[in-house]
């Protein structure tokens, strides 16, 4: 398979478990302008999705299509980051027993908005002329997804005891897996190599500037990065995302060859 | 049709039988002048019309695109819909009038240009309190007041966003500048 389509479904495969899992909130919000919000962060990530994977498919060539790449592919086939299959939970309470935990979806969506940003801003240059268009459009949109979560991690982080505690609890959980942003993959360096894609690890500066100034207007502490890094980009993902595909794809997978 | 003989009168008749086709989500403004349209050409294999997202993910690209091969069939005109990602849409390219219908209609439409650009290096629009340069108020569409306040970042589309006069106190969209 080629650097290109390699790279492509890497981003794809971000975008999709990203918005799968955004859209978990969809009739569950915390209140219905959230509700709404997340839907609507879900539609553009699912979009970006699509044009990734229809560009892949494309590269890919022979019977390749967006939809075989998005249901027909299996966990270890995954190049998307481990923190974007975590479940919704809180770190305070326990997988297992806490409820859907808004300041773990908004913390993920702030550091993952934060770094997409970066990243799409500078795939506008990428010699994959379809992939500079996308980049160019994703852009805007994460813009706001990025708005959106920076507004809702000031409030709650600079809100009440509780919401603080929360969200703080969620960082802590959290910042550790963005250390797997930072060790480009042979992907990723292979797509530079073609001038295709971007190095993430020289945007490093960059994103830490924007964390450090949103938490500290947010009255939260970063904590200090100790421990495993993950490697979902690698295609080791957590247990969660088996569970993810399984309710994505099954309706394609029950019916194969539908259109709709 | 068949006083369509040449490739420029088929352009020109796909344009005249576009002009008035409407957004499927708001259907006072036509799809040329929301910037969805962006060309008829002839191609390699006749003629082609292109036609841009607004956002990545809009759904009702699929039923733009029937709408626009049912009107072009209807005119006796037969082409090909491209989809085409760049330049990225923006609401800059949207016409004074189609803005105008817009806030006739009940939604404030964009308020600033957006293609100036940003400060080198400003990845972020701020608005919280404390930010450097606050966007300027939304007007009401129905009373035309400015003291309007922002609810929702998002609305019942992915192009517009919830406010509420404080004025007249009715809830509106707002048309995202974008």
């Amino acid at each position: 398979m080629s650097a290109t389509a390699n790279y492509l479904l890497h981003l794809a495969d971000n975008a999709v478990v990203l918005g799968q899992r955004n859209a978990e909130w969809c009739g569950h919000g915390p209140v219905i302008e959230e509700d709404i919000a997340l839907a609507n962060v879900s539609l553009d990530l699912i979009g970006q999705a699509r044009l990734l994977y229809q560009q892949a498919a494309v590269v890919l060539g022979g019977d390749a299509t967006e939809d075989k790449l998005a249901y027909f592919r299996d966990v270890p086939d995954f190049r998307n980051y481990t923190l974007l299959e975590l479940p919704h939970r809180s770190a305070l309470v326990g997988y297992a027993k806490s409820d859907m935990d808004y300041g773990t979806t908004i913390v993920r969506n702030f550091l993952y908005s934060a770094l997409m940003v970066l990243v799409w801003e500078a795939l506008q240059q990428s010699k994959d002329e379809q992939l500079a268009a996308i980049a160019a459009k994703s852009l805007k949109e994460v813009r706001y997804h990025l708005r959106h979560s920076r507004d809702w991690l000031i409030r709650l982080g600079d809100g009440t005891d509780e919401s603080h505690a929360r969200v703080q609890a969620a960082l802590d959980h959290l910042m550790p897996y963005t250390e797997e942003f930072w060790t480009d993959s042979s992907i990723e360096s292979a797509a530079v190599a073609a001038g295709v894609g971007v190095s993430v690890a020289s945007l490093r500066t960059q994103w830490d500037a924007l964390v450090a100034d949103a938490l500290a207007e947010a009255t939260l502490v970063r904590p200090k990065f100790e421990g495993y890094i993950t490697e979902g980009k690698h295609g080791l993902h957590s247990e969660h995302l088996g569970f993810l595909l399984s309710e994505m794809q099954s309706l394609a997978r029950a019916h194969p060859n539908a259109t709709w | 049709m068949n006083a369509v003989v040449t490739p420029a009168d088929a352009i020109q008749a796909a344009w005249t039988a576009l002009e008035t086709l409407a957004d499927p989500e708001i259907p006072v403004v036509s799809l040329r002048e929301l910037g969805i349209l962006r060309d008829v050409r002839q191609g390699a294999n006749g003629l082609e019309v292109v036609i841009t997202p607004t956002y990545s993910g809009c759904p009702a690209m699929g039923q733009i695109e029937d709408d626009v091969n049912a009107t072009l069939q209807a005119a006796g005109l037969q082409a090909k819909v491209v989809t085409q990602l760049a330049p990225a849409w923006t609401t800059d390219w949207m016409t004074d009038i189609a803005k105008e219908k817009l806030r006739a209609y009940g939604i404030a439409p964009p308020g600033q240009q957006c293609a100036k650009g940003r400060e080198a290096g400003e990845s972020v629009l701020r608005f919280v309190r404390g930010a450097a340069e606050p966007e300027p108020a939304v007007p009401c569409p129905h009373c035309g007041s400015h003291h309007t306040v922002e609810s929702s970042h998002f609305g019942s589309t992915a192009c517009k966003a919830l406010y509420k006069c404080l004025d007249c106190q009715e809830p509106f969209d707002y048309f995202k500048p974008y």
